[in-house]
């Protein structure tokens, strides 16, 4: 016997890890509303300087060299902002008044490590491993639910795991390892003169991107298609959870990041095609662990910020607006001397948002979501009633 | 490395969560000599191997009875029966028989050459499905007749037996308090390897290891090769079950008849004994020797599974199937030569000295030295450690605890540098460990096994699995434990924080690369992901 066929691969039993064709992951919840609610994770702290940037502000080039060039000629949302070029379906979406960005806003982790950053953005917390269950999950427990929820996933993303069951849809095929764990161990074995050697090889015929980045964002489209029909179908899903990795620009972020941008501009795109009229109904919310810093270092990257910028998206958006209580990018106006300064939490956001969007009240639905959170005061017209 | 994390990981197979080998490593690991459980809950759950001989006893009565029934009409054409268990040809109906053998006229071809290297897996040629596997004992197959009916479910048996088996090693592996004991226990059954390329094997292979490896991992050296070539799984292995002297009462009985079933000496067993088993490739021994020695195990089989007249004349048929047993009767009387030496003894005792003598022999003291150095220290063994565990196994006359304090008190065992590429089970035992698995799943280790390349008791040789990175350190072989780790660590990463887990798993000896490359992952389950494949981890 060579080996098992990937297909055979039951790897690891009864709970064996099943994933999705895709770059990225999906997890489904239903609920008994004929509303939609979308989460798209970004997963390694995504640039919010570089997605949407604060052309207007005056230390913007100086502080961001090379990445300003991106901007030269973006699509400018406002006085202050200018989107990414490679967002060209969430331009639409923000003239048609469907997207709204809401900037320098932070979960309330404020170190900056990946593992803790997530967990914090996904349980609701206000330190990692605090809370063990997800906001989305308790979520799911305030609306008017008893069917069962449906995951797509490798396993049950942190903020869908709870005390509400989440079924799981597996489709066929096992994928390989993840591009982007593909390039960290490439990055592990470099200093490894035995496994240098032998992973160079291995990975030879591979192509190395970031999840959304690879196959030209075809992945991250198939992946909105799957969604959109998943939370089509009559009785099917009415919230989703959508992974998406490969946001840790250390280094040629320009490229990387534009690759990424454009994926999730397909994934959205394909999101409010394959919804069609449900669109209306529909809230896409687009958030990050953290920021990365202001300036610029020595690769051409960004490391690990603060500040970041979230989305909301989809017909029952009341968008074509930015929304930031700016901090500045001047030396003297950054968290720690290297980040955007968080000024809105993204926790008041989310919280507004469903509430509005499900119905349900703001505060008590916040007080739920994110038990330890010092409640803001709401955010008011997100979404329409 | 430090010592503590040499003890952990060279020695040992990978800490558990809190494992910690103390301010003494070497202490620690002499004292799992004292502290070993050769018969822990899992394995001692196991079927013996007396219980797997007796469902393959009955299958082949049933095949046999089947084959009677059918008339001989049926029987034109079918394959002809090769014994694998003594078989005197005078004797009317098969005895033991394996499975091309016993496959009926309906499938001429059809798994001819020995091998069922899939796990049993094949289906009879040119059968359409009629409907999925499932259900024991409905035909599955259009134009399925008893026999093959029989012989479907009696591979359903075995291969459920020896998944049971491989996870119950498996966990015992993951949970064993003494780590080190344990590689030697592999160690050991990969030294005398059996592989399940048979029927017979398939559920008997793991009864080897429970039976005749680990009651001696702690003892001499002579008892475990005394109890190994006993086995059952040995003497089938190797078609000693079968080899009869040409002048034994037997031989002589199917010289006179000049039956077109030829039987006689089969050396294969007596070859890899000093080949593999003790002496050495190209050491002290000739192709004379070789066939002498093989004239002197001739008598050494297994009771209960042959139950025809051939048995019956043999003294095999009755007894506890499975259990050893001399027969006289196949047994080449007279003097032999092995070695220069003259062996006169009589019968069993013959063969036994042989071995004994085998077991304290120089040549034997160098080759399980060139071995274990090779095992624990580096894939070129360092002749200054060759020499020293050479050294403990003679003057103590194969005492193995001798030779492992000899191997804890080396220095060239102590080598801060990881020479060793861990092989798939050694790989995926760490893991478990690492991420303090205690339960595995049916099935679960034996598929993780054939993805990696190492499926468990099937080296499909009786030199066993290589023991060199230029075996399992292949660009297809790394990147399949990639994917295999990331899998592992999907289902764990919410409870375990890699950057501590890996500061526990090598103490002091975490490389500030490989500590950076896990903080810096983008999710938890990541950071596991990457301490399991880790430049660390690879290695021991």
């Amino acid at each position: 016997m060579t080996a098992l066929s990937r297909r055979n691969f039951v790897g690891l039993g009864a709970s064996a890890v099943l994933a999705t064709a895709f770059g990225s992951r999906i997890a489904f919840a239903r609920a008994a509303t004929e509303r939609r609610f979308v989460f798209i994770i970004q997963r390694g702290a995504a640039d919010g300087l570089h997605t949407v940037a604060p052309v207007g502000d005056p230390a913007y080039v100086s502080q961001r060299g090379q990445l300003a060039e991106d901007f030269a000629a973006a699509p400018k949302l406002n006085d202050m902002f200018a989107l990414h070029p490679a967002m060209k379906n969430i331009h639409g979406l923000y003239g048609a008044k469907q997207a709204l960005f809401l900037h320098a806003v932070a979960s309330p982790y404020r170190d900056r490590s990946h593992f803790d950053g997530q967990n914090v953005l996904e349980t609701g917390g206000t330190s990692a491993y605090q809370l063990k269950d997800g906001w989305l999950n308790r979520l799911l427990s305030m609306l008017p639910a008893d069917d069962k929820a449906i995951a797509l996933a490798a396993t049950i993303p942190m903020a869908l795991r709870g005390g509400v069951e989440v079924a799981s849809y597996a489709p066929s095929s096992l994928p390989d390892a993840s591009d982007d764990l593909l390039m960290r161990v490439s990055q592990m074995y470099q200093g490894d003169q035995q496994l240098h050697g032998i992973w160079e090889q291995a990975t030879a015929t591979r192509m190395l991107t970031g999840d959304l980045v690879s196959d030209n964002g075809k992945n991250a489209a198939d992946t909105g298609a799957l969604a959109a029909k998943m939370l089509s179908a009559a009785n099917g899903s009415r919230i989703a959870m959508i992974e998406t990795g490969g946001w840790d620009t250390h280094a040629g972020q320009k490229g990387r990041l534009a690759g990424q941008l454009n994926g999730l501009d397909k994934m959205v795109g394909e999101l409010q095609k394959g919804l069609g009229p449900l669109w209306n109904n529909t809230v896409v919310l687009v958030a990050t662990e953290f920021g990365r810093t202001v300036k610029i270092n020595g690769t051409q990257g960004t490391d690990h910020g603060t500040g970041s910028c979230a989305m909301l998206m989809g017909g029952a958006v009341n968008g074509g607006k930015v929304l930031a209580d700016w901090p500045g990018l001047a030396d003297a106006a950054l968290y720690e001397n290297r980040d955007l300064k968080p000024t809105t939490g993204l926790d008041t956001l989310i919280g507004s948002a469903v509430a509005s969007h499900f119905d349900l009240n703001p505060l008590t639905t916040t007080k739920k979501l994110f038990p330890d959170v010092q409640a803001a005061r709401p955010l008011q017209d997100l979404v329409h009633a | 490395m430090t010592d503590a994390s040499i003890a952990l990981n060279r020695f040992g197979l990978g800490a558990r969560p809190g494992e910690d080998p103390g301010s003494d490593p070497r202490k620690w690991l002499a004292a799992q000599i004292e502290s070993f459980d050769p018969r822990p809950e899992a394995i001692a759950s196991q079927v013996p191997s007396t219980q797997v001989a007796r469902d393959l006893a009955d299958f082949y009565e049933q095949q046999r009875l089947l084959r009677q029934a059918a008339g001989p009409k049926a029987q034109q054409g079918a394959v002809p029966s090769r014994p694998a268990v003594a078989q005197p040809p005078m004797a009317g109906g098969a005895a033991m028989q394996d499975m091309q053998s016993a496959a009926p006229a309906m499938q001429p071809g059809t798994m001819q050459g020995g091998s069922m290297q899939d796990g049993m897996s094949a289906q009879p040629a040119g059968a359409r499905i009629q409907a999925k596997p499932g259900a024991a004992g409905k035909p599955l197959y259009e134009g399925e007749d008893a026999a093959m009916l029989a012989r479907r479910e009696a591979r359903r048996v075995q291969q459920q037996i020896y998944v049971g088996m491989v996870s119950a090693r498996a966990l015992t592996a993951i949970n064993s308090p003494t780590p080190f004991a344990e590689r030697l226990t592999h160690f050991w059954a990969n030294h005398f390897a059996v592989s399940a390329d048979k029927l017979e094997l398939v559920g008997m292979c793991g009864t080897l290891e429970f039976e005749a490896i680990r009651p001696h991992v702690m003892g001499k050296f002579g008892d475990m090769l005394n109890a190994v070539e006993r086995h059952p799984s040995m003497l089938l292995y190797l078609d000693q079950a079968v080899s009869i002297g040409p002048n034994s009462p037997a031989g002589q009985i199917a010289a006179r008849r000049q039956a077109k079933n030829r039987s006689g000496l089969n050396e294969n067993l007596a070859r890899e004994i000093m080949e593999l088993h003790t002496l050495g490739v190209r050491s002290v021994y000739t192709q004379a020797d070789v066939t002498e020695f093989a004239r002197a195990m001739t008598g050494f089989t297994i009771a209960g599974i042959g139950r025809g007249a051939g048995a019956r004349y043999a003294g095999t048929a009755e007894g506890e199937p499975g259990t050893f047993v001399f027969a006289d009767r196949l047994h080449e009387p007279g003097t032999r030569t092995i070695l220069g030496k003259q062996w006169s003894q009589q019968g069993e005792a013959q063969a036994a000295a042989v071995l004994n003598f085998f077991a304290t022999h120089p040549a034997t003291a160098h080759h399980i030295a060139t071995k274990l150095a090779r095992h624990f220290a580096a894939d070129d063994p360092p002749p200054a450690l060759v020499a020293k565990l050479e050294k403990a196994f003679l003057s103590s006359g194969g005492d193995l605890p001798t030779v492992y304090r000899a191997l804890i008190n080396a220095p060239e065992c102590w080598a801060p540098q990881p020479a060793k590429f861990k092989s798939p089970w050694e790989w995926s035992i760490s893991a478990m460990r690492a991420l303090g698995t205690k339960q595995v799943q049916a099935n679960a280790v034996n598929g993780l096994m054939g993805q990696l390349g190492q499926p468990t008791w099937k080296p499909g040789s009786p030199a066993g699995w290589d023991d060199v990175a230029g075996a399992w350190a292949g660009p297809d072989a790394v990147m399949r434990r990639v994917e295999a780790a990331e899998r592992m660590a999907q289902r764990a990463k919410d409870t375990i924080d890699a950057r501590q887990r890996a500061a526990e798993l090598f103490p002091g000896a975490l490389s500030p690369a490989t500590a950076q490359s896990i903080a810096r992952a983008e999710s938890p389950g990541q950071g596991l992901a990457l301490m399991l494949v880790s430049p660390e981890f690879m290695r021991r």
